[in-house]
């Protein structure tokens, strides 16, 4: 489809930061997202998980530096899209849901039915469709949030923590989703705090201090061979200050 | 005064006269009601999400505004509307039309203000998902007065209730003209100073028996829809 028009990557952060007030949040960033297995964001809470994925999307602009799309500076969020850590479910039914993210998406309207159910399908709620979303548990509110995201048809998905307060069954679903949507060539770039799934799902990690990059590596090399002392205290379960 | 049939005797009879004043209340603030929604409500909305210099001011102003006296209302409609005025010449002064109008202009900022704060508080908890999913300005309005919709029944039963309430707007632009102007409020106005209590107490209960009525109604379908929709 538009694929061939525009492309989101590589995703380019060139010496960014963002500051409010007095308060750095993210400290001179650089960083290449580029199309492969998922990219998952590791770090203490406040080190600017949130704050990174909010400015990979385009929602926050940086007070210093660049940030490019596929070379393209402006903001317009096309085929990019983001899960909240906690999403918000319009309130409408959950086929409802997932239409509104196709018809902002631009999907024409008479393909819109097949969709919704294709989506559904895809993330396990195609029995769920005509339920009022706010009616849903936790996992399928993000689940139907993952929907909503993939209705943009999205190069680039953005995670926050999107298993943060679920049971384990409704990890394992959630990161099925995931794991799908990377192996049909969506670049997942996604924030966690939960080792055992950072080793499930992650290609590359990027470990976060502080509001800046601390250490990148291959998964396999970050649990290993962790190469700051930071990285070496936060895999030990140790508090890094 | 003996020979007067009470307001029951009214009622039950389905006296024609009663009939016609109820009806024309009816018709007078349900389309008051129905114009302030369709003003009022884009209007909060707008006044929730856009931000521009002086808004604080917009906000308080509209808010002190749902308090606005109806005799102030129809005082200044009635200078608008009468022969010499700027809207003299399309001659509505003394008809329904002109109620209607004075009732619309009493209740769009109740419904307004009450839409303001009900759309803010949803956009809080929308924001950042319309704005990552790149909806247009026009396109929030919609979504937030949609999905508040249910909310939204509340802002118009405040302003409905207010129009079937009031007196003075409604006395001075329509001038309580017997089987022409004449409303359950301005009724039972005149019946009390001609010391027919009876018939303005009956008039009275079926007001409020009406406005229960219209709020039950309203509220049912609330709960119901609410029930199918949300959670």
């Amino acid at each position: 489809m538009m694929r061939a028009l525009m492309s989101n990557l590589p995703l380019l952060l060139d010496d960014v930061s963002v500051r409010a007030g007095a308060t750095t949040i993210l400290d001179r960033i650089t960083l290449t997202i580029t199309p492969g297995a998922p990219t998952l964001i590791v770090g203490p809470n406040g080190a600017g998980k949130s704050s990174l994925l909010r400015l990979c999307m385009g929602l926050v602009a940086p007070t210093s530096g660049r940030i490019s799309w596929g070379g393209r500076t402006d903001h317009a969020p096309v085929r990019r899209a983001i899960v909240f850590q906690r999403p918000a479910m319009l309130r409408r039914s959950v086929a409802a849901n997932v239409a509104y993210g196709l018809a902002q998406a631009g999907t024409l309207r008479g393909e819109r039915a097949q969709r919704v159910a294709f989506l559904l399908e895809r993330v396990g709620l195609a029995e769920l469709g005509d339920r009022p979303a706010r009616r849903l548990s936790g996992g399928e509110q993000q689940r139907l949030a993952l929907a909503r995201a993939l209705a943009r048809d999205p190069e680039i998905l953005l995670l926050d923590e999107p298993t943060a307060n679920l049971d384990p069954a409704a990890t394992r679903s959630v990161e099925d989703v995931v794991r799908m949507a990377a192996q049909s060539g969506v670049k997942v770039v996604m924030a966690s705090h939960d080792l055992g799934q950072v080793r499930r799902l992650a290609g590359e990690v990027v470990f976060m201090v502080r509001g800046a990059v601390c250490e990148r590596a291959a998964v396999g090399d970050f649990f290993d061979r962790p190469s700051t002392s930071e990285a070496a205290t936060f895999l030990r379960g140790d508090l890094v200050i | 005064m003996s020979d007067q049939p009470t307001a029951w005797q009214l009622i039950i009879t389905g006296d024609p006269a009663l009939f016609e004043i109820v009806c024309l209340s009816l018709l007078v603030s349900l389309s008051a009601a129905a114009l302030a929604a369709v003003i009022g409500m884009p209007l909060g909305a707008l006044a929730a999400l856009v931000r521009f210099p002086g808004r604080a001011v917009v906000v308080v102003l509209l808010n002190a505004m749902m308090g606005l006296p109806p005799v102030v209302v129809g005082l200044a409609l009635y200078l608008l509307l009468s022969r010499s005025g700027p809207l003299g010449e399309f001659g509505i002064l003394f008809t329904p039309a002109a109620m209607v109008f004075a009732q619309t202009v009493l209740i769009v900022p109740i419904i307004a203000a009450l839409t303001r704060q009900t759309v803010e508080d949803l956009w809080i908890e929308y924001r950042d998902e319309l704005t990552a999913m790149d909806v247009g300005p026009l396109g929030r309005i919609t979504t937030l007065l949609w999905d508040a919709r249910f909310s939204l029944v509340t802002a118009w039963l405040a302003g409905f209730g207010r129009a079937a309430a009031e007196v003075g707007a409604v006395m001075i632009v329509g001038g309580n003209i017997d089987g022409f102007t004449r409303t359950m409020t301005t009724a039972i106005a005149l019946e009390t100073s001609k010391g027919n209590l009876p018939l303005a107490m009956g008039l009275g209960s079926i007001l409020i028996v009406i406005v229960l009525l219209i709020n039950a109604a309203a509220w049912g379908t609330r709960l119901w829809s609410e029930r199918q929709v949300s959670g």
